[in-house]
């Protein structure tokens, strides 16, 4: 069999990933995000991985594909599969319109990579995300998408709309943007830059220096039943393999394939002349193997941060035992979305992929700062201040990839209490100047904040039903007074129940022959 | 007329009056001009029947939509698309009356009929949930959006006591004709939401209405344009929790809707269906109050169909 057509293959495969992918994070107008981003995201190693950790079922066997995979055939993953390692690709691609880069064998950065991968591991351990979050490459894809080309593809699709509209074509609508958070923007930057930078001067440097994922996988390469080898007998020697190898990891005058390395593109097969490249199961003669001292390397640093691990664990469970009895006037928490069943669960499984973001159809859902500490750098929290949950809606609830927000369906959503209101008389127009206001209760889905006349005052005040909020935010929003708003959601730690609201039948007594009272 | 001809005409008879001030005093004098045929009552009242049946027969007795709507002119309808909710809930208005309004509109000769809300919760799902979207495309108006700020210009409100300027939807600028068709329902913070307090969903800052004494400003507003005519559904009534409501529970049948180019005089009567004294709906009685339009019923010419 000519191994060449496997190169063909990993480009469709790559193509059909990368644009599936690209379309779950640019479905500006939310038609199939909800039910088609769960089949391209499926085999995202990273996102799996959390989510069979967080409810294991059937539908989070996906990494343990990849882990087969990898073991079968090496990092066939980090080309075929994983969306920023084709972005690099394209980006090699198009260098390559302009001028072929020749690469050469180098040695791996072994510290670098295993730095990575056990700062990834490590935190994880300790009940953070924060590493996986910012090293993820999946993640990374989507924070790039969402942050950066959704924003150009929203304002180029109002640019359109305007000319339409002048021309008094009203088919499409602009679509009014909230927009990015600041620190996501730059950091979605720096990665595109770096990557960019990377791919382009040195090839899949980035997957073998930084992603935990690739170094991951590259060590169950080590162990994978076919590996690629040279075939001393038919290898001429033309070095041709070499000098197309982005991974720079065939030594072709010492008939060397580092396979931990290998991204899987299948580029030495094309371009070998004599087959002297191939896949060769584990066992044979070739010479694939590097020693050196990667696994005592990889324990032993294990073992230092995971000592020095221990400081960062007490900061992070400061979110959780922050909870004293002081009356707040500021939120203690910030608010993690539906689904999410408490703040912990959120920031344990989130890795900021930011596909919440680009599928909430209010906005609400923005990426933190530091809400929820350093360690929940970037992900997502309900910011009130650019929207509020829209009662009938689950979109972030059936994207998730991680499991960090679970699927659940409309009712059992309704119930969900993410927080409960406060009223901050001190702010309320209603006792400030004494005018009716209602906008807090004119929003609220549930009724949980009610006009009640207040005596004292004798105008309508809100008042609250605390068991009757489910925390969407509807209230905070609306309310009008500035700077300070005069109702708020204090965040639930661990979301509550909500109860359903009682329906008292209004009696019909209309007689339509009535005559009309006036 | 688009938004480019719209500046230039804006500009070209701002500078000929010398001041902005003036241009809002000619738009509201166009306004009046086309209604110029005697009418035959200042209100209807009308009970008993399917929405689009009760339009039929009563704008009959305003002469017909031709009454309003000339030849080639553009129509701009306010419907009340706030929530996302379904038809049943009435919580917007009935897409069957909007669906019968735009007809009659296309009928009368209209070139081009838009449809519009600011909406309270995402405009997309408003305008969809609530039928209203599907009505109005099928019957041939343009679904125009109402949730992008780009879309709203600055306007003066001379007479005007806490509201003084705001910005408002540009097709309210630019369309020949505007009606004004809102759901009459219960609400927490104005006591009712009728035909002023509906016009909230033309503006952008609705928060700044919220702290400077809603009731004014809602008066203060119904003073910049006045719609030329207001058709109020009263088919499905909102009793209580009001305007969202919980469920179909909040909701009464009234089967009924009252029409009329007074919105103060229409907001009264509709105030009174509802089982309220007009006057203590304080929008109302400052509207009457700043004589935009009169809640005293008794003095007005009134057709009252039972169907």
């Amino acid at each position: 069999m000519n191994l060449a057509i496997l190169k063909k293959i990993r480009v469709i495969v790559s193509i059909i990933f990368i644009f599936a992918i690209s379309i779950v994070f640019l479905d500006i107008s939310f038609t199939i995000q909800p039910y088609f981003s769960q089949y391209p995201l499926y085999l995202q190693f990273i996102p799996s991985l959390l989510k069979f950790l967080s409810i294991g079922s059937i539908a989070t066997f996906g990494f343990i594909f990849v882990i087969f995979l990898s073991l079968l055939f090496g990092r066939v993953y980090c080309s075929s599969i994983c969306p920023l390692g084709i972005l690099q690709d394209v980006f090699t691609f198009i260098r390559n319109k302009f001028k072929i880069k020749k690469y050469l064998y180098t040695k791996p950065l072994t510290k670098t990579r295993y730095f990575f991968l056990i700062i990834s591991i490590v935190s994880f351990l300790i009940g953070t995300t924060v590493g996986l979050n910012l090293l993820d490459p999946y993640s990374n894809f989507g924070r790039i998408i969402n942050n950066i080309v959704r924003p150009i593809i929203i304002g180029i699709k109002n640019i359109i709309v305007f000319v339409f509209e002048s021309l008094n074509i009203y088919v499409l609508a602009p679509i009014e943007f909230k927009g990015v958070s600041l620190f996501s923007l730059m950091f979605s930057i720096s990665i595109l830059g770096l990557i960019l930078f990377l791919s382009i001067k040195y090839g899949r440097l980035y997957c073998n220096s930084v992603c935990p994922v690739g170094t991951f996988l590259g060590i169950l390469s080590k162990i994978s039943f076919f590996k690629i080898g040279i075939i001393e007998d038919n290898c001429i020697k033309c070095g041709e393999c070499e000098v197309i190898c982005k991974s720079n990891c065939i030594d072709s005058e010492n008939e060397i394939v580092d396979f931990s390395r290998c991204v899987g593109c299948f580029n030495c097969f094309d371009v070998c002349p004599s087959t002297g490249i191939s896949y060769l199961p584990r066992y044979s003669k070739s010479k694939s193997e590097i020693p050196n001292s990667d696994k005592r390397y990889f324990i032993k640093s294990l073992a230092i941060l995971t000592i020095g691990a221990e400081r960062i664990l007490k900061a992070q469970q400061k979110i959780e035992i922050y909870k004293d009895s002081t009356k707040p006037i500021l939120r203690k928490f910030p608010v993690s979305p539906p689904g999410s069943i408490s703040i912990s669960n959120f920031t344990d499984n989130c890795t900021a992929c930011h596909l919440c973001v680009a599928s909430c159809p209010t906005q609400v859902l923005q990426p933190a700062f530091l809400e929820y500490g350093l360690l929940g750098i970037m992900q997502p929290r309900m910011d009130f201040k650019t929207g509020f949950c829209n009662y009938d809606c689950v979109a972030c609830l059936s994207v998730c990839p991680s499991g960090a927000i679970l699927p659940k369906d409309i009712d059992e959503k309704k119930t969900i209490q993410l927080g409960k209101s406060k009223l901050v008389k001190e702010n309320c127009v209603v006792y400030t100047e004494k005018t009716d206001c209602g906008a807090c209760a004119e929003h609220c889905p549930t009724k949980a904040v009610k006009m009640q006349l207040d005596p004292e005052i004798n105008k309508k005040a809100p008042i609250i039903t605390e068991e009757l909020c489910i925390g969407c935010g509807a209230c905070e929003y609306a309310c009008p007074t500035k700077p300070y708003k005069s109702i708020y959601i204090e965040s639930s730690a661990i979301h509550g129940i909500a109860q359903i609201p009682k329906q008292e039948k209004i009696e019909q007594k209309i007689d339509y022959k009535e005559e009309f009272p006036f | 007329m688009d938004r480019r001809e719209f500046f230039k005409k804006g500009s070209i008879v701002g500078l000929a009056a010398g001041t902005y001030l003036t241009f809002g005093d000619k738009i509201n004098l166009f306004a009046n001009s086309k209604t110029s045929d005697p009418q035959l009552y200042d209100l209807v009242a009308i009970k008993g029947g399917e929405p689009d049946l009760m339009f039929d027969k009563a704008i009959q007795s305003f002469g017909g939509m031709k009454n309003f709507v000339k030849k080639n002119q553009t129509v701009v309808i306010k419907p009340n698309i706030g929530w996302d909710t379904s038809p049943e809930r009435a919580a917007n208005t009935n897409p069957k009356l909007i669906s019968q309004i735009i007809k009659h509109c296309f009928d009368a000769g209209a070139k081009d009929v838009y449809v519009f809300d600011h909406t309270c919760d995402n405009w997309t799902s408003c305008y969809s949930n609530s039928g209203i979207e599907r009505a109005a495309k099928d019957a041939g108006a343009k679904v125009v959006s109402g949730g992008s700020e780009s879309y709203y210009q600055k306007i003066n409100i001379p007479k005007g006591k806490r509201l003084k300027e705001t910005t408002v939807h540009e097709l309210i600028l630019e369309s020949d004709v505007f009606i004004n068709v809102p759901i009459l329902k219960s609400h927490g913070g104005a006591g009712l939401t009728i035909s002023m307090k509906n016009l909230m969903g033309v503006v952008w800052d609705r928060g700044y209405w919220h702290r400077n004494d809603l009731h004014q400003c809602i008066a203060d507003y119904a003073s910049f344009r006045k719609p030329d005519l207001n058709i109020i559904d009263a088919y499905s009534v909102m009793k209580t929790n009001g305007p969202r409501g919980i469920s179909e529970a909040d909701v009464m049948s009234f089967k009924s809707q009252i029409i009329s180019t007074d919105m103060v005089a229409a907001d009264a009567a509709a105030a009174k269906l509802f089982g309220k004294v007009p006057s203590e709906i304080d929008y109302i009685r400052i509207a009457d109050e700043m004589k935009i339009g009169t809640m005293d019923l008794s003095k007005l010419k009134i057709n009252r169909i039972i169907l």
